[in-house]
């Protein structure tokens, strides 16, 4: 069996791009993986309908941090109507690895944090 | 206990030699006498039960009913009336909600505790909620006990149901169940009391009568038995003044009079055509236990835990917070823990990879989790088929995994 433990999500894992949060953001949103426990919030600065900033919090395990992690990196100063579009593939295409049906959801929420956080009213 | 010859009674492990399997308080693995059981009845008998008056049929009935005999005796029913049989712990435990609903009312509260499985949780919460009455919880202490002066002061006039497990399926502390329906009893001899016993039955003796549980619920599957079948146990006098809640055929004694008239318990708590193959299966099940010995289980089982506990402590240091049972004596099969730098997820699907199967997560007890501030957790649970030896290699892995983590 191939590790799904490879080097870019171990990187992302270990550094994490985009971690923490914003004084005051636009927008903000948590969401919960309830299975596992998994919590992640997003700090989101828009202007202009672009995405200026974005940040992430929370635990979770490899999957999902590193999803976050490189979720945030793409869609840093992206037009907002391009990421609203994004789907779960496109989250697993980044990570690059096969996974299981219970690890796709460790991956997918940082997808489901970021929708939620874009959708959200604005707090600033 | 032979463990060599244990674990050739389990055609798993002719079909994955290597696999340690530290998740039996998920699913037991099945020994091969309960398969081949199952699958007699199918290629032998074949036939529906209490219908048919050929031959096959009486032999099926007698074969199911055999196996309510068996249980009641494993539990120390006082007849095997009091065994109702349903599709396992959950659907148990629903079905005694729904049996009480409709003596609740918006005065009454109903009790349960923030260490149950959501199964022994969120029926009590539904049923509190359709019925506008309180839901009560009782916490657990820092060490993840029961909080039984906090229960005292819970329990009041207005208590009609107070739900419980015997052995939590996180921490796997056993608690005291007959001390803690005495204190009940002294406080409501009215509050109908619901003990879950799907971590208990098979992995400490259990008997009914010493408890004093109005209603008991477990899952075959835990003990060796086949999926989708599971007991509840309710006291006899209790059980014939509760009304159905279900219908349809083996139930009912006039259905044409105008007020239907139904069978005494069990029966009428067992509509339609049950999982006939699969309660002959745990009849097998619990033989198989009976032929090692409930005591003998225990202890292997507790052995093993300890094990763990100071081989993980020896190896983890101040890194790991284990979850188990602060006295010895009350230690079940089950140990958690959380390990730093270690996402329980990651450490599952890693072990995964070595063929050790452990549970990661919230363990479908969210509120313990919460009590005890707690995001997930890893958990190990033993049972006849494991040894020290699956513990050292279980240690072995989880300090490789730190290193690639
Ligand atoms: C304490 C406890 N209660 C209830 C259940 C639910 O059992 P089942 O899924 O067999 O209905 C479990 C099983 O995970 C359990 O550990």
């Amino acid at each position: 069996m191939s590790s799904i433990y490879q080097d870019i999500i171990l990187d992302h894992y270990r550094n994490p791009r985009n971690h923490g949060t914003i004084a005051h953001p636009t927008h903000q949103a948590k969401a919960l993986n309830a299975s596992c426990g998994d919590k992640l919030q997003m700090d989101i600065i828009i202007k202009n309908d672009i995405i200026l900033d974005v940040k992430f919090s929370g635990v979770g395990c490899a999957i999902s941090q590193a999803a976050a992690s490189l979720l945030t990196e793409t869609v840093a100063k992206k037009p907002v109507t391009e990421v609203l579009v994004l789907e779960p593939q496109d989250v697993l295409t980044l990570l690059g690895v096969p996974l299981s049906p219970s690890r796709i959801k460790c991956a997918l929420l940082s997808l489901e944090t970021l929708k939620k956080t874009l959708n959200s009213q604005k707090t600033a | 206990m032979n463990i060599t010859d244990i674990k050739k009674a389990f055609p798993i492990f002719t079909h994955h030699p290597d696999l340690i399997y530290l998740d039996s308080a998920a699913t037991a693995l099945k020994p091969a006498v309960v398969i081949a059981s199952e699958q007699a009845y199918y290629e032998q008998c074949s036939t529906n039960i209490a219908r048919g008056i050929y031959p096959l049929a009486e032999q099926t009935t007698t074969a199911f009913e055999e196996s309510r005999a068996t249980v009641a005796r494993f539990i120390g029913a006082r007849t095997p009336e009091e065994v109702i049989f349903t599709a396992g712990t959950t659907a148990s435990l629903n079905l005694t909600a729904d049996l009480l609903a409709s003596r609740i009312t918006k005065e009454d509260n109903i009790v349960t505790t923030a260490l149950e499985h959501h199964s022994n949780f969120l029926p009590w919460k539904e049923l509190a909620k359709r019925n506008k009455a309180e839901l009560r919880i009782v916490p657990v202490t820092e060490t993840g006990t029961l909080h039984l002066e906090a229960l005292k002061k819970l329990v009041d006039n207005h208590t009609k149901i107070v739900a419980f497990s015997a052995t939590s399926n996180v921490l796997g502390t056993i608690n005291p169940v007959s001390e803690i329906i005495r204190i009940i009893r002294s406080l409501n001899k009215e509050t109908v009391i619901i003990v879950d016993a799907a971590q208990a039955v098979g992995h400490i003796p259990v008997d009914v009568v010493a408890w004093d549980a109005d209603f008991i619920a477990f899952s075959g599957h835990k003990l060796f038995g086949p999926t989708g079948v599971g007991v509840l146990f309710g006291k006899q006098t209790l059980l014939n003044q509760l009304s159905p809640v279900a219908f349809g055929g083996g139930m009912v004694l006039d259905a044409c009079a105008l007020e239907t008239l139904y069978k005494d318990a069990p029966a009428r708590f067992e509509a339609g055509t049950p999982n006939i193959a699969g309660i002959i299966g745990l009849g097998a099940a619990i033989t198989f236990i009976e032929s090692i010995g409930v005591a003998e289980i225990h202890a292997h089982e507790t052995k093993l835990a300890r094990y763990a506990c100071q081989a993980l402590q020896k190896a983890f240091g101040d890194d790991i917070r284990i979850l188990a049972a602060k006295n010895p004596e009350d230690q079940s099969s089950i140990v958690s823990f959380t390990l730093t730098g270690a996402h329980p997820h990651d450490t599952a699907q890693l072990l995964g990879e070595h063929n050790i199967c452990v549970r990661a997560g919230l363990q479908c007890a969210a509120p313990l989790h919460e009590a005890l501030n707690l995001s997930a957790t890893t958990r190990l649970s033993f049972s006849i088929y494991n040894t020290e030896h699956d513990i050292d290699l279980l240690i072995t892995r989880l300090k490789e995994i730190r290193t690639i983590l």
